[in-house]
């Protein structure tokens, strides 16, 4: 297997919050080789997006992070801020859901593209512009040479999306972070967008970290997926495993709520309920309320994420390794 | 057949735009050009198409939240475009809507349960208040929501919950049409299907009309009986739902589908990707023609010269594309 090129150990973040302190993530254990594509799917709220904002040192004030998050050796958490502003957006950079808030609607994209080669890579201005006109090509941008002399708002939603995945590859990042890129966009414009992840993926080598709620947009991009609910990882496994043979029940109870295309459905199974007040979380097993198949053990233990079996793992009591899933 | 519900003919609706300077005339964006279509009782018909296409101004035109610039609206038989603004109310009562946002559609100030029994004092003004509780905590049943929940705030419900309080406002006035704005896409997917199976079970309960407008074409593929396929304002396919899903025929309503990702990796990767180049163009500058042409991996030359009509290619199919209902 090829090396890691980042990992987190133990990755918990924490909120203060006037009622309490809230565990947006607890615990989390991930591991992405170069070129690999990682997917995080949960709903709102399952701490999916605060890891890496916290990865990327932009956890709100009231937010805490612990634990480890190293990319090549080096622990992003501990380092100072100066020191972060170095790797970031070099070595690791992150592709927003709303590509208007993402972008300086101030600036053109000409400046907002080349202050990440001055800084980071001391290019001359002349040399910046260059190499950023080159990019906004490779991203898909038509008559890239005009565009590149525009503000934010006189581009549509794909191209600004496109022009924020442009930024983020200029320093040719080790580690790509893409939360929800697609969900702000209309069908045919995701459509475009996820064939040039596709497609820069194979070309940079790029580990791409996947945040989206989408199975849908998860299942066509993705070689491995973790799924979360409540701040935990309940289930880790290639795709192809994911879609073919889920084991915890949350990930069963999300494919059988998830409409689909292809097929014709006579009803929906939803998952009834609603997910936990991340404040105060049940004793057991975060999912317990919810679930179709919970016994009483599950409400009184927490599971452990364990593997069980080559490559994948899950969290729940009733899911025993290489054996048969619950009836 | 029975005479349809609801008929449209030609609506078309216009916004006046300011020019792009100061002094510029003012221009006027067609979001809605002429779209003819009728709904039969107990349908549910999909509106589908992506943002601009006009399929909420096309939902807010036919309640006349919006007014259409011209064509005609005949609810059971009559024009309801000319209606004075109080016989319009008294027609609201069968004619209602769900948004999509389900927080921001609710007064914050009020109680929900006279957001719900707001309807009733408008519609059914005769009615004593313990009648009225009575009805609130029935339609609060209907949709899930338990009935000590009735002096609450909106901000203290989840997106579901408030979702929820939208249907029981829309549906206690036992209306014949709901037009349903995009009324899942902003929750979570555990939440969303709970609430396509209420619509779902609604529907079968009292028999609604339903107008279902969305960008999600598994969605549609749940919910709808028949779909109209819009783009830049257009209708350019409508058909029974089995032939747009089994056999789609504009080159648009093709290229949507193929587009639409599939929860399922072995699919996704067997299947070949309609990719559009470009993005849809502006309303305000449209195409000559066919809007599509621009998009389109079928265009020719007479496709810029004139606006594509509807025409049958099979029975109950209809799309605007001569160049494949000619089949060239």
């Amino acid at each position: 297997m090829t090396e890691n090129i980042f990992k987190t150990e133990g990755l918990t973040v924490r909120f203060d919050t006037p009622d309490g302190e809230v565990q947006a993530v607890s615990g989390l254990n991930l591991e992405i080789a170069a070129g690999e594509t990682v997917a995080i799917v949960g709903e709102s709220g399952s701490g999916k997006s605060q890891t890496f904002l916290s990865v990327m040192g932009l956890l709100s004030k009231n937010g805490r992070a612990s634990g480890k998050a190293t990319l090549e050796g080096r622990d992003l958490l501990t380092m100072s801020a100066r020191e972060l502003d170095i790797y970031r957006g070099r070595d690791i950079s992150m592709v927003f859901q709303d590509p208007m808030t993402g972008l300086n609607p101030s600036l053109k994209i000409s400046r907002q593209l080349t202050e990440t080669l001055e800084v980071h890579q001391g290019c001359t201005r002349a040399e910046a512009d260059k190499r950023a006109i080159a990019m906004l090509e490779s991203v898909g941008i038509p008559d890239p040479k005009r565009r590149f002399r525009m503000y934010p708002h006189e581009l549509s939603g794909g191209m600004r999306q496109r022009v924020m995945i442009a930024m983020a590859l200029l320093c040719e990042p080790k580690l790509l972070v893409a939360d929800e890129p697609t969900t702000a966009l209309d069908v045919t414009i995701q459509a475009q967008i996820l064939e040039l992840f596709a497609d820069l993926k194979k070309r940079f080598n790029t580990a791409l970290v996947l945040i989206s709620h989408d199975l849908g947009v998860v299942a066509g991009l993705a070689d491995r997926v973790f799924v979360m609910y409540a701040g935990c990882v309940v289930e880790e496994a290639p795709v192809d495993d994911l879609f073919e043979n889920p084991k915890h029940p949350y990930t069963k109870a999300l494919l059988a709520s998830t409409p689909r295309i292809d097929t014709d459905l006579e009803n929906l199974e939803p998952i009834p309920g609603r997910p936990p007040n991340l404040q105060r979380l049940p004793k057991g097993c975060a999912f317990a309320a919810r679930c179709s198949v919970a016994e009483q053990q599950c409400r009184e233990i927490r599971p452990p994420l364990k593997g069980i079996a080559e490559k994948r793992t899950c969290a729940c009591l009733l899911v025993r390794a290489e054996e048969r899933e619950p009836a | 057949m029975s005479p349809p519900l609801l008929e449209v003919q030609d609506i078309r609706t216009e916004f006046s735009v300011s020019g792009t300077g100061l002094f510029q005339p003012k221009r006027a964006l067609r979001a809605v050009a002429d779209i003819s279509f009728s709904i039969q009782e107990g349908e549910t018909l999909g509106v589908v198409g992506e943002s601009g296409c006009g399929k909420s101004t096309l939902g807010r035109s036919l309640l006349r939240l919006i007014e259409p610039t011209a064509g005609r609206v005949v609810w059971q038989g009559k024009d309801i475009v000319g209606l004075s603004s109080e016989e319009m109310r008294q027609k609201r009562r069968d004619m209602q809507m769900i948004f999509q946002d389900p927080i921001a559609s609710l007064d914050p100030r009020m109680t929900i349960g006279d957001i719900i029994a707001e309807p009733l004092t408008v519609f059914e003004a005769a009615l004593s208040k313990a009648d009225r509780r009575a009805r609130v905590l029935e339609v609060m049943d209907t949709v899930g929501l338990a009935g000590d929940m009735l002096n609450r705030y909106p901000h203290e419900f989840s997106g579901g919950q408030a979702q929820r309080i939208g249907i029981a406002r829309a549906i206690i006035t036992r209306p014949k049409l709901v037009v349903c704005d995009e009324p899942v896409s902003a929750l979570d997917v555990s939440i969303q299907a709970q609430i396509i199976n209420l619509l779902q079970d609604l529907k079968h309960k009292f028999g609604l009309t339903m107008i279902f407008i969305s960008h999600d074409l598994s969605i549609m593929r749940l919910i709808s009986d028949r779909i109209m396929v819009l783009y830049l304002g257009r209708v350019v396919e409508l058909a029974d739902k089995a032939a747009l899903f089994s056999d789609p025929k504009h080159p648009y309503t093709r290229a949507l589908l193929s587009a639409a990702p599939v929860p399922d990796p072995k699919t996704a990767r067997a299947r070949q990707r309609i990719v559009l180049h470009g993005d849809p163009p502006s309303p305000l500058d449209p195409p000559s023609g066919c809007a599509f042409r621009t998009r389109c991996p079928l265009a020719e030359a007479r496709c810029a010269t004139r606006v594509q009509e509807l025409e049958s290619v099979a029975p109950g199919h209809e799309i605007a594309c001569e160049v494949v209902a000619g089949g060239s």
